[in-house]
């Protein structure tokens, strides 16, 4: 307790709500509330109405959910996959060569999305790769993007996972393959879950490289948030950005009921 | 150790991710930086960079897009600072489900953030709608989203969480009984701020700041959404010359650019968190958000 006066503690505490509130909560607050407005010319609201969101069942835009949560998935899995290995691998390693690992799989998330994207472009619209045009150039961007953050959970998890289970399993005479599968990777559920939950909501809301790369028949929610707004529809546009957040949420409810379950074992 | 592989069988392990992101970054990375060389005309030389350098417009990109990020980082850092103080040393109830409400804020995309402020201070909204309700003008007196003021502001909020987030693990660290002696022995609450709890989470507030600004030089969202045409950074350059242009060399050339910046300050930052070890700010997202089982 730094503040030991009561109406100090009190003025200290006004401050507080003061800043956070209209900077963090008013947000997204008033993207739901825009998302149910049929007009807004005043201070609130001048009508409510679900034609948004009657829009959004009807039009494209189910279909850039849809195409939203099946990249974020693929991606979600590519990533886990990859960064999940490459964490294992490198935990293996001598100091030297782990050093150089970490560079390599953390050097996505100083490169600008946007120029992740060009760089895909660039690379897979001439022999002997061509994906442009494609929905897998999308997954390909979101994988790479996230990958990092798979990378950076798992490796963390190693390093807090206690050596004594591996090595006892392997005193009694198990496998590494029989080590990894029934003693490493069980304890490591709970970290994985929680980064295949990261991995999916932050591919949910890629926009940067997406705007590069997007083919016509493959556009992410983001995208057609963009092209709502863009327009001037930004009603519409409330109404999908709360359908991505509903649905990032979600996903990130479910995720953590697997780790608390997951938990108990 | 128990497993008896030799070390050439290990690195082996190491092959197949490598590859693939060899085969899907490093090597897109390096076709954009030969790209970069390889004027339209044919030939390899550095002509494209003399020519984007040249103009003006890439010069106030670069400019405005160092100054927002700067700027962004500044206020970032200052207003994580004062939240987190509260939260972590004059709690009050709800402090717990505020800190879980901002990681919650971390993984959601940055443009939401802008389309918010649309509604809040766009002329059409919230504030100007109490104004003109209030007095009964026509227009009200914010008209600032379109200006780098309102970048700078989407920027502050969307990442004044990712400074939050290791400064609370920082904090967590703090010896309370520390605190608690340098208030008995009269201390005032600003000099113990600065005295016992600042020099502790120095590192935090170091790797924090560090990995912001990172972000907010690569910030494309909440440019985009803002939609202003003389707010343009340099990720937006890239974009309006490879995608409305078609000018791909020269895209390459600003990336090539935008990745040097980055990539220069991401390597000074890893450097600060190794030798500080970082706190909790060890973690890209500034201390794993959905730290599981921990």
């Amino acid at each position: 307790m730094l503040v030991h006066s009561r109406p100090a503690r009190r003025a200290v505490h006004t401050l507080f709500f003061l800043l956070f509130v209209p900077v963090f909560a008013l947000p997204l607050l008033v993207i739901v509330a825009a998302s149910f407005a049929s007009s807004w010319s005043g201070a609130l609201p001048s009508g409510t109405t679900l034609a948004h969101y009657r829009d959004i069942a009807q039009g494209d835009a189910l279909n850039a959910l849809l195409t939203s949560v099946l990249t974020a998935l693929t991606a979600s899995v590519a990533a886990l996959t990859a960064g999940t290995w490459a964490a294992l691998a490198a935990e293996k390693l001598g100091r030297r060569t782990r050093r150089l690992l970490d560079a390599l799989f953390l050097l996505p998330v100083a490169v600008p999305s946007v120029v992740v994207g060009l760089s895909l472009l660039v690379a897979f619209s001439r022999p002997p790769f061509l994906l442009n045009g494609t929905p897998q150039i999308v997954i390909t961007a979101h994988t790479v993007l996230v990958t990092a953050f798979a990378y950076q959970s798992v490796t963390a998890a190693l390093a807090r996972l206690d050596p004594a289970y591996e090595q006892s399993a392997a005193g009694l005479g198990a496998r590494p393959a029989y080590v990894l599968w029934r003693v490493k990777l069980p304890l490591l559920l709970p970290s994985l879950t929680a980064a295949a939950g990261l991995c999916f909501a932050l591919s949910m809301g890629e926009l940067s490289a997406t705007m590069m790369l997007y083919p016509p028949d493959w556009t992410p929610l983001p995208v057609q948030i963009f092209a709502a707004t863009d327009r001037g529809s930004l009603f519409a546009g409330a109404a999908l950005a709360v359908a991505l957040m509903a649905t990032t949420l979600l996903v990130l409810l479910g995720v953590s009921r697997i780790r608390t379950k997951a938990s108990y074992r | 150790m128990p497993d008896t592989e030799p070390g050439r069988t290990k690195a082996l392990w190491a092959l197949p991710p490598v590859a693939a992101l060899t085969l899907v970054f490093l090597y897109p990375l390096a076709l954009v930086v030969w790209q970069s060389i390889t004027p339209e005309d044919g030939g390899h030389s550095t002509a494209p960079y003399t020519q984007v350098f040249a103009e003006a417009s890439f010069r106030d990109a670069l400019t405005t897009t160092v100054l927002i990020a700067v700027g962004a980082t500044v206020g970032a850092l200052l207003l994580g600072l004062a939240l987190s103080l509260v939260i972590a040393f004059v709690p009050f109830p709800g402090g717990k489900a505020l800190s879980r409400f901002i990681d919650i804020f971390l993984a959601f995309p940055s443009f939401l953030i802008t389309l918010a402020l649309l509604f809040l201070y766009g002329t059409v909204g919230m504030a100007n709608g109490l104004w003109t309700d209030v007095t009964g003008a026509a227009h009200g007196p914010l008209d600032f989203l379109h200006t780098p003021w309102g970048v700078l502001l989407a920027e502050v909020t969307y990442f004044t969480p990712f400074v939050m987030r290791p400064l609370l693990a920082a904090f967590s660290q703090v010896e309370t009984g520390q605190v608690e002696a340098a208030a008995s022995l009269g201390a005032r609450p600003w000099r113990i701020v600065r005295k016992v709890i600042l020099p502790e989470a120095l590192p935090s507030l170091a790797a924090g700041g560090a990995l912001v600004l990172v972000l907010c030089l690569n910030e494309f969202g909440i440019v985009l959404f803002t939609g202003a045409k003389d707010v343009v950074t340099l990720p937006m350059l890239v974009y309006t010359k490879a995608i409305l242009d078609g000018d791909y060399t020269g895209a390459c050339v600003v990336a090539v650019v935008n990745i040097a910046l980055s990539v220069a300050l991401y390597a000074l930052y890893r450097t600060v968190m190794s030798r500080t070890g970082g706190g909790g700010a060890g973690s890209l997202t500034g201390g794993a958000p959905h730290r599981a089982g921990a």
